[in-house]
């Protein structure tokens, strides 16, 4: 049984660089779950591409952990093998991939949020954080550019798919505000100059995500921090699930590489 | 369509070069192991046959050095195009494989994130290469002309196509569907 105070001993930098790749593996895992689900082809190949960019991030972050920690573990063992209670994401990125327009509206959500908080990730004093910043922030861009149409064709198009939108935008307000959270330990990173402040990052969100919904005629203005957790790996119902079936292979066929 | 009708490109009447990928051409214009660099120009994308890692912008540096009994060790260093691009392992693979084939054993590959690669590292050959497989290459405003029969009349399909890489678009001219090459 690992215990939370695990988390604690860790180091700030480790801990933090951990914490992201495990927020982009969640997700990425939660999107890889609608390959072959998809409304169509198009779609259902699109959500997958958004899926590999994300895996293709926990991957970066991953080997740079191996490296902090620098106890022979692979970015495999450290996505593979750790349990539940030693992932750290945030849990906005766990929750299941529920109807198509629930995985709209949290994508969405984050792709608003990671443009403002890679741009910031940029300023960082850590060049290996810098690098893997540069190298994301072009695909998040894109997402963004992806996921908008989508909430508007939905708001906007029939009386059930609007609905869906609406229950998305209740169902998941009560996790956007663990994205604004900063922990002790994160805050000593930031003022080091190395992790961002994701305080600052709540007002422009706010402005961006209502004004976008607003033009659909939605009125959504309530960020408050409801839910917390992940950071010191208490999660969601919905995380040992996803684990069970993400790392079945590997704890079943111990080493087994592709 | 006749061949009047076609659209060109910009890169086809001032032929200039993104600084980018000139700074690429001297790079390796300056390096010392000029042999090696055309070794690897035998490596293609294994998705995108005919467009050499070169061409493509992931081929970054070779660099020769010597290890403690003397022998000869070179390192390959490339970038991925995409952070979750599959082909880096292949493209590794037939890197080192074109170097052992031409007599060089001790060859490892780096894979570096910075510089972050970016579609204006991309060779005006490659680009040619992109249009010889149907693929329209990428274009930094987003103006996408059909690789088939040049129009400029074309709209997108999806934002993503058969890679991370790529979206799809229609001809509005020639209704041919094609791979856009999206700019990065």
């Amino acid at each position: 049984m690992i215990d939370t105070f695990v988390i604690h001993e860790q180091k700030p930098l480790y801990r933090f660089i951990l914490a992201l790749a495990d927020d982009s593996l969640t997700l990425s895992h939660r999107l890889a779950q609608w390959c072959s689900n998809g409304p169509y082809l198009e779609e259902d190949i699109a959500l997958s591409n958004v899926a590999l960019d994300y895996i293709g991030r926990a991957r970066m972050f991953y080997q740079y952990a191996a490296k902090l920690e620098d106890k022979g573990r692979t970015e495999d063992d450290l996505a593979y093998l750790r349990n539940e209670r030693e992932f750290t994401n945030l849990l906005i990125h766990e929750l299941p991939k529920g109807d198509f327009a629930f995985t709209m509206v949290r994508q969405f959500f984050v792709d608003v949020f990671y443009n403002l908080y890679l741009e910031e990730l940029l300023k960082s004093s850590d060049e290996n954080v810098v690098a893997i910043a540069a190298k994301s922030i072009k695909e998040t861009r894109y997402h963004l550019k992806r996921s908008k149409p989508w909430i508007r064709q939905l708001a906007e198009g029939t009386e059930e798919s609007r609905q869906r939108i609406l229950n998305a935008l209740e169902e998941l307000k009560d996790f956007v505000g663990e994205l604004f959270e900063m922990p002790t330990w994160e805050q000593e990173l930031c003022d080091a100059g190395i992790a961002p402040d994701r305080s600052a990052l709540q007002q422009p969100w706010d402005d961006y995500v209502q004004k976008f919904l607003a033009i659909s005629d939605i009125d959504y203005h309530d960020t408050v921090l409801r839910i917390r957790g992940g950071r010191d790996g208490i999660h969601t119902e919905h995380l040992g699930h996803m684990l069970c079936d993400m790392q079945f292979l590997q704890r079943s066929h111990p080493n087994m590489q592709w | 369509m006749t061949s009047a009708s076609i659209k060109p490109n910009a890169e086809h009447i001032i032929p200039t070069l993104h600084p980018a990928f000139a700074k690429r051409r001297c790079f390796r214009a300056d390096s010392v192991c000029g042999e090696l660099w055309d070794i690897l120009d035998q490596v293609c994308d294994p998705e995108l046959p005919g467009l050499t890692l070169w061409d493509l912008g992931v081929l970054q540096d070779v660099q020769v050095s010597n290890d403690a009994s003397n022998n000869q060790q070179i390192t390959v260093v490339i970038t991925p195009t995409y952070s979750g691009c599959p082909a880096v392992d292949a493209m590794s693979e037939d890197a080192i494989k074109a170097l052992n084939n031409a007599g060089f054993n001790q060859v490892k590959v780096a894979v570096i994130l910075a510089p972050a690669w970016s579609t204006d590292m991309i060779s005006p050959n490659g680009k040619k290469q992109l249009r010889a497989l149907s693929i329209a290459p990428p274009n930094e405003h987003d103006n996408v002309d059909c690789p088939v029969c040049g129009s400029g009349e074309t709209e997108v399909l999806s934002q993503f196509g058969s890679t991370a890489c790529k979206a799809m678009y229609r001809c509005l001219s020639c209704s041919e569907v094609f791979d856009y090459f999206k700019n990065l």
